[in-house]
């Protein structure tokens, strides 16, 4: 009983500001302006399909990129001397201080055509290359935003495993591969999953990056929606449509991983 | 759009250059001149003081709603800040906040939360504001000083009538490109550089459908304001087709790319061109021979408003000669105010880029109007659509290989249950 009141702000705060703007999204999806019903809107979110591809396809690159990148530094990162760890934390964190925006602006100045990264291969005599304005950009200023968050759930599970576990699998005669598979992988599982439902949930509704580092080519799900709602289409009952779609493919692609996922460990 | 964030650019710009030792040094920070001297700050004179001390000592206030750095701010040493001294005069505070596109400001006054009294909308927005009821008409009884606004900025397309706005400021949309490199005079400039292969990866383009499609009528023959369903198709395969050759489609970023050096052409408004040139000095801005867009930015009163007297008043002393003159030097725009005009420095009054020719203004410039829903909702389409085609290789891969990893996924799942389940039963 008293955990429930202690929990009580938090589910009014969930309830005012969460679970009715998500009933205004799908209620504006399906009415029209004059508040009759329609599905009109959700049937022309079919036009864009090769947006919702497009977007998908690049956030589970990044997605993937992330995880690579992020577990091995996330397991070296839970075997230092505490205080190591402490200071590599920071030193992960740090980019995360620093303004979303300026992070990408930041990547702007070095990718561009007389950027950093030219300017150096030039001195050797290559390029300039074409890497601004390309969806491999729009993938890098992903990975690079969101690669603290595969980091920091991967490092709090893989902490937790206790080093005796991994000694008791080698001295019972496992070679460090099978030890890698059959005792830090399954262990660290759950650090995988919310990992990747924390950078894959923000990659697919982002619309900054792809308009900073895609050079507004490169059109994506969070661009369209932002464009029903600010830019020069003004029509909140289609975007509203298209956030409904997006939820329930994200929403699709979670179940599936949860699947995957032990029984006790489910996500949604 | 016009005009907007340059302070939160020059801002990141010089964050930059802390934070990555210098790479942004092709960069010179961006700074706004203004033309006063430290010596004679500016003062307003205004014609009829009791017209505007009527509401002193009753506490009120007003909610102004503008483009990004679009007054007189006063933040350089010698200039007029308009809206302290609008407070001091009149007593009446200003609530004043910025919106960054004219979709935004609609969006804010369709959904109806906030409440302004002035509002600072371009031409085909305050048609289309008109036609949706949602501005007042304005009393120009009650502003005097309208009498300064030029008799052609007066009646034009998007009010006929002037029952709604006062003029504020207009300008042309242009080519802003790198002389030296392109290597055209300014008078033989056309909007058909813009496809000139010669020029790949080089060109910057406009990221609104209103301001692209006009360029791609213009080289058409079409009129910019068309709504033919045919015409607006025909103008969406010209951007098409001219999107191999797009570097990247910008609106404020251009300060950036352009002053940077980044591209060597790219069409803008005249008065943001005039700021890029500044920083920039292999830049030159011309307005093609073929014709171009006149964009009209006006002061209205939106129906909401709960304080029209006082708006109009606001409005009245945005048109003071004082008024118009500092923020019209201070925001590089063209002025539609004859008084302010007349202020301004020769070297000003005669550059083309500010102020082209009558003749050119009469024949070669269109004022864009409101489009019917129809027509706008056929141009957003196409524009979406331009804009997500792919090259057509890889956008044949996209969608088989995405499926295949589905089904891949899906298959694996259903693969393990069946094993979990076989596995439980033992």
């Amino acid at each position: 009983m008293k955990t429930r009141i202690m929990a009580a702000p938090y589910l009014v705060w969930m309830s005012v500001f969460i679970v009715v703007p998500l009933l205004m999204v799908a209620y504006f999806a399906v009415t029209t302006d004059k508040g009759t019903f329609t599905v009109s809107y959700l049937a022309d979110v079919g036009q864009y399909t090769n947006i919702f591809v497009r977007s998908i396809w690049l956030s589970v690159i990044a997605t993937a990129i992330c995880l690579v990148l992020a577990y091995p530094l996330a397991f070296m990162l839970s075997r230092m001397k505490k205080h190591h760890q402490g200071t590599m934390l920071m030193i992960i964190m740090l980019p995360m201080w620093m303004n979303f925006l300026l992070r990408t602006y930041a990547w702007m100045t070095l990718l561009g055509n007389n950027g950093i990264i030219n300017y150096l291969l030039g001195l050797v005599g290559l390029g300039p290359y074409k890497l601004i304005n390309t969806s491999g950009a729009v993938v890098l200023g992903m990975v690079y935003n969101y690669l603290p968050f595969m980091i920091l759930p991967l490092y709090s599970v893989m902490e937790k495993i206790d080093r005796s576990v991994i000694e008791a699998a080698s001295d019972l005669g496992s070679d460090p591969r099978s030890v890698l598979l059959r005792v830090i992988i399954p262990l660290s599982l759950p650090g995988v999953y919310s990992g990747i439902t924390m950078v894959f949930v923000p990659c697919i509704s982002t619309f900054i990056i792809s308009r900073m580092l895609g050079g507004g080519s490169n059109l994506l799900i969070g661009d369209l929606i932002e464009m029903q709602f600010l830019g020069n289409s003004y029509n909140p009952h289609l975007g509203a449509a298209i956030s409904l779609v997006l939820m329930a493919i994200v929403l699709v692609i979670m179940t599936v991983m949860n699947q995957f996922s032990p029984d006790d460990q489910v996500l949604i | 759009m016009r005009g907007t964030r340059r302070f939160a650019l020059s801002l990141l710009c010089g964050a930059l250059m802390i934070n990555c030792c210098g790479c942004a040094s092709s960069k010179k920070s961006r700074t706004v001149k203004a033309g006063y001297d430290k010596d004679d700050p500016q003062t307003v004179t205004v014609e009829d003081k009791d017209y505007y001390t009527r509401f002193k000592g009753q506490n009120k206030s007003i909610n102004v709603y503008n483009w990004g750095e679009y007054v007189a701010d006063g933040s350089e040493e010698g200039m007029l800040d308009t809206n302290k001294e609008f407070e001091e005069l009149t007593g009446i505070k200003i609530n004043y906040t910025n919106f960054a596109t004219n979709e935004e400001l609609y969006a804010k006054l369709k959904g109806g939360a906030a409440s302004y009294d002035v509002i600072i909308p371009s031409d085909y927005m305050i048609s289309r504001l008109i036609k949706e009821g949602l501005l007042r008409k304005v009393d120009m009884q009650n502003i005097p000083n309208s009498k300064y606004i030029m008799d052609s900025f007066k009646g034009l397309e998007y009010d006929p009538e002037d029952e709604y706005s006062v003029a504020y400021t207009w300008g042309t949309v242009g080519i802003i490109y790198n002389k030296d490199l392109v290597g055209i005079e300014e008078e033989d400039i056309d909007w058909d550089i813009l496809w000139n292969e010669d020029y790949k990866d080089q060109i910057l383009m406009f990221d609104n459908p209103r301001d692209a499609f006009a360029i791609a009528e213009l080289i058409l023959g079409y009129s910019i304001n068309t709504e033919d369903p045919d015409e607006l198709r025909a103008a969406a395969a010209k951007l098409t087709e001219q999107k191999p050759l797009v570097q990247g489609y910008v609106m404020d970023e251009i300060f950036d790319k352009m002053g940077g050096g980044e591209a060597l052409l790219a069409p803008y408004y005249a008065g943001d061109a005039l700021m890029i040139m500044d920083d920039n000095e292999d830049l030159t801005f011309a307005v093609p021979k073929s014709g171009t867009n006149l964009f009209v930015d006006a002061m209205c009163i939106p129906s909401s408003s709960r304080e029209p007297e006082l708006a109009e008043m606001y409005i009245n002393f945005m048109c003071e000669p004082d008024v118009a003159y500092a923020n019209i030097d201070y925001i590089k725009y063209s002025t539609p105010h004859s008084a302010a005009y007349e202020m301004l420095d020769d070297e000003v009054k005669n550059s083309k880029i500010s102020y082209p020719d009558d003749k050119f203004i009469k024949e070669k410039t269109t004022v864009f109007t409101n489009l019917t829903p129809e027509a706008a909702k056929q141009m957003q389409d196409l524009w979406t659509e331009m804009k997500s085609a792919e090259d057509k290789n890889s956008n044949r891969w996209f969608v088989p290989l995405f499926l295949i990893i589905c089904f891949a996924i899906i298959i694996v799942v259903l693969i393990r249950r069946h094993i979990k389940a076989k596995r439980d039963i033992f």
